[in-house]
């Protein structure tokens, strides 16, 4: 598509552009944050994740799915969406299976094309996330075929849990610790609070296209 | 006001200058994420040592540009994204509609992006009946009232909260007016939400294309690029080729420079990653992922030495937030797709001298926008060299439109100018003279529009020379 040649006149306009260039430049000098310790790394997460409207739950082990069920009950959720084959996902079924509560539990098991009119009406999504980042602060999530990318993005509620141990001081610490340029996989994603926009006479204000509320579980 | 009508600056400033509402809309807006960008940069040792990094990362960018750029194409295959190559912005928008067609699609969302607003794809869909639809809140205000983005990054700044309740009203069938800002953004949920489930196209810009990877980096803070990004079928970006960098590791300054430069963010709520469609096995995302690299007049802008610092722009719209002109004027007085600052030094380059010279005048030369500026672009210095091509100064411009405003009446007065100064006896004439008439200079030309807001200059019967010599002063 497009005209054959396009590519060929681009290119050769560059190649003989660049030639203009200066031959030197200073090598940009790194930057990164300050160092963080873990503690600091996590009460610093959590320090930023609440002033960007997140909500910040820190829960010892396995309690995060009693902090989930109350959360779920206190605000009458109704429906909450996850990935079955997860290992969160595992830990959810067994527990609505032995001690079903209010809110019904729906499985993400299709492709997009079957469950789309379904995902948009849910009220709620959980993910699992590859830890999160304190300089920001942000949660770092990588998407898989058992957790999809929209999970985190459609319901207007999103249960993020994340590994204390799993909190990098920065964004270029989790770029090299993660391998990230070898191992992301089709989509990854920083997210540092519910979705916002300040467009209207700069007030901000949360909800506007995506999740209107994000919780974030810090698993301890 | 579109861009194809007749493009009067002057008439422009004039009308911007005198809608108050306009102005005070600006002010408050420009004066807010100026107070949010300073409380972020606090400190400016760290802030200048974040610039210089962000200069030399997108310096390094330029200086590599081509096989960065086949690097890009090359892992963006490896990764299943299609690149398609547009030397113009009517091959890109031929490209849009090829693939728009090719699925039989009618309806498009669209995350913001600046590349689309400098092809006019809008109206170039519309015409060919498509719909395209704006995301972005700022963008489907605007959008609803038919008017171009007025901010790059702030798109409806221009709009108080009244005047888009009355957009709403009238726009939206069963809207009523309200200023409640909660109500008017669950109006444009419910809205956009049901596009995104039945849109068959998302179309995105680009914030950062990295090349070791193959990886399209957005910024964004609504979520509404990652709903035109994952939810249709199909995902069509948009990017003008000076967005690539090199490796990931370039990628977090630069992104904490954009966030902190356009809104004071030390983070935007979302930063999205792609790397390709959707793989075996995957449940979401589009099966087909398209990417069209725009040059549409960069690869001539490179060949400048000078002017290629142009390109190093992240478009984080900074420079029109502390620009003294553009807080004054609004966007929509440049009639341009880029205002303020960078539209001056841009768009002239993009689309010629003759074409949009007169932004060159835009500027008190001040200096504010490149002391803000992340990419340390000399906005001023390039200005003035725009300047002096568009009046041919030097006869060694390299711009379509070069020498324009060249007229043989002013180069006759200077030549003159420089006799009286270096011939003494010519010298001597002149000062008399002046000295006889220089009460009753005629008030036509410049000097009308001059004494307009300003008292006429009177000169002083007798010259400072020859003060000086009744003084007895004597020099050498």
């Amino acid at each position: 598509m497009g005209k054959p040649n396009s590519r060929e006149n681009i290119f050769s306009r560059l190649n003989k552009a660049v030639r203009t260039v200066p031959a030197w430049y200073p090598d940009p000098s790194p930057w990164e944050p300050a160092r963080l310790t873990p503690k600091e790394r996590i009460s610093q997460f959590k320090e930023l994740m609440t002033a960007g409207r997140s909500e910040v739950y820190p829960v010892k082990g396995d309690e995060w799915v009693a902090q989930l069920k109350k959360i779920l009950h206190e605000r009458r959720i109704n429906t909450l969406t996850y990935g079955p084959e997860t290992e969160i996902g595992k830990v959810l079924a067994t527990e609505w299976e032995t001690n079903d509560g209010s809110t019904r539990l729906i499985p993400w098991n299709n492709t997009i094309e079957t469950f789309r009119d379904e995902l948009f009406k849910i009220d709620a999504g959980i993910t699992s996330t590859m830890g999160g980042i304190a300089d920001g602060a942000a949660l770092i999530l990588w998407p898989t075929p058992e957790e999809p990318r929209l999970l985190s993005l459609v319901p207007p509620v999103h249960f993020a849990l994340v590994r204390a141990d799993k909190i990098f001081a920065s964004f270029t610490e989790a770029i090299k610790k993660l391998d990230w340029a070898k191992k992301a996989p089709t989509n990854s994603l920083l997210i540092s609070g519910p979705s916002r926009t300040a467009d209207i006479e700069m007030i901000l204000q949360f909800g506007v296209h995506g999740p209107t509320d994000l919780i974030v579980l810090v698993v301890e | 006001m579109d861009n194809q009508s007749k493009f009067n600056f002057k008439h422009n400033v004039e009308k911007g200058l005198a809608d108050s509402e306009l102005r005070s809309n600006l002010k408050f807006a420009t004066n807010t994420l100026r107070a949010k960008r300073k409380a972020l940069f606090a400190d400016p040792e760290e802030t200048h040592a974040l610039r210089e990094t962000g200069r030399n990362i997108k310096a390094r960018v330029l200086s590599r540009l081509p096989k960065l750029l086949g690097k890009l194409e090359k892992n963006c295959i490896r990764n299943g994204i299609r690149v398609h190559w547009a030397e113009t912005t009517d091959e890109a928008n031929q490209l849009v509609l090829e693939i728009m067609d090719k699925h039989g699609a009618a309806k498009m969302v669209k995350g913001k992006s600046m590349v689309s607003e400098e092809m006019h794809l809008n109206s170039f869909l519309e015409k060919k009946g498509k719909t395209p639809l704006e995301t972005d809140l700022g963008e489907f205000i605007i959008q609803l009232n038919n008017e171009p983005p007025s901010h790059i990054i702030v798109p409806a700044v221009h709009k108080n909260r009244r005047q888009i309740a009355r957009i709403f009203a009238d726009k939206i069938p069963g809207a009523t007016y309200t200023e409640d800002v909660d109500t008017l953004l669950k109006t444009a949920r419910k809205i956009l939400r049901e596009h995104y489930r039945t849109a068959h196209i998302g179309l995105s810009g680009v914030n950062f294309a990295v090349a070791e990877t193959g990886t399209l980096c957005l910024v964004e803070n609504e979520g509404n690029g990652r709903m035109c990004t994952t939810v249709p079928p199909v995902h069509v970006a948009l990017m003008g080729l000076e967005k690539v960098v090199e490796k990931l590791e370039d990628v977090p300054p630069l992104y904490r420079l954009l966030c902190g430069s356009a809104t004071g963010q030390r983070i935007t709520t979302y930063f999205n990653m792609i790397t390709g469609p959707r793989k075996k096995g995957e449940r979401d995302g589009p099966t087909e992922v398209h990417l069209i690299i725009l040059d549409n007049g960069r690869s001539k802008i490179l060949a400048d030495g000078q002017l290629q610092e142009t390109l190093r722009c992240i478009r984080c719209g900074t420079c029109l937030n502390h620009c003294p002109v553009y807080t004054r004027i609004g966007g929509h007085a440049y009639q341009s797709t880029y205002p303020g600052p960078i539209g001056t030094i841009l768009m002239p380059q993009l689309e010629g001298l003759d074409k949009k010279g007169a932004l060159v005048t835009a500027s008190s030369l001040c200096n504010a926008c490149e002391e803000v500026c992340p990419v340390m672009i000399p906005i001023p210095e390039l200005i003035r060299r725009l300047r002096n091509e568009h009046w041919d100064m030097d006869k060694k411009g390299v711009l379509k439109g070069r020498g324009s405003k060249k007229s043989i009446l002013e180069a006759l007065v200077w030549k003159t100018w420089k006799f009286t100064c270096t011939i003494p006896w010519i010298n001597r004439i002149q000062l008399k003279l002046m000295g006889l008439s220089g009460g009753f200079l005629p008030e036509i030309g410049p000097l009308k529009a001059w004494t307009s807001v300003r008292t006429k200059p009177v000169f002083s019967k007798k010259s400072l020379k020859d003060l000086a010599k009744k003084e007895g002063i004597r020099h050498g």
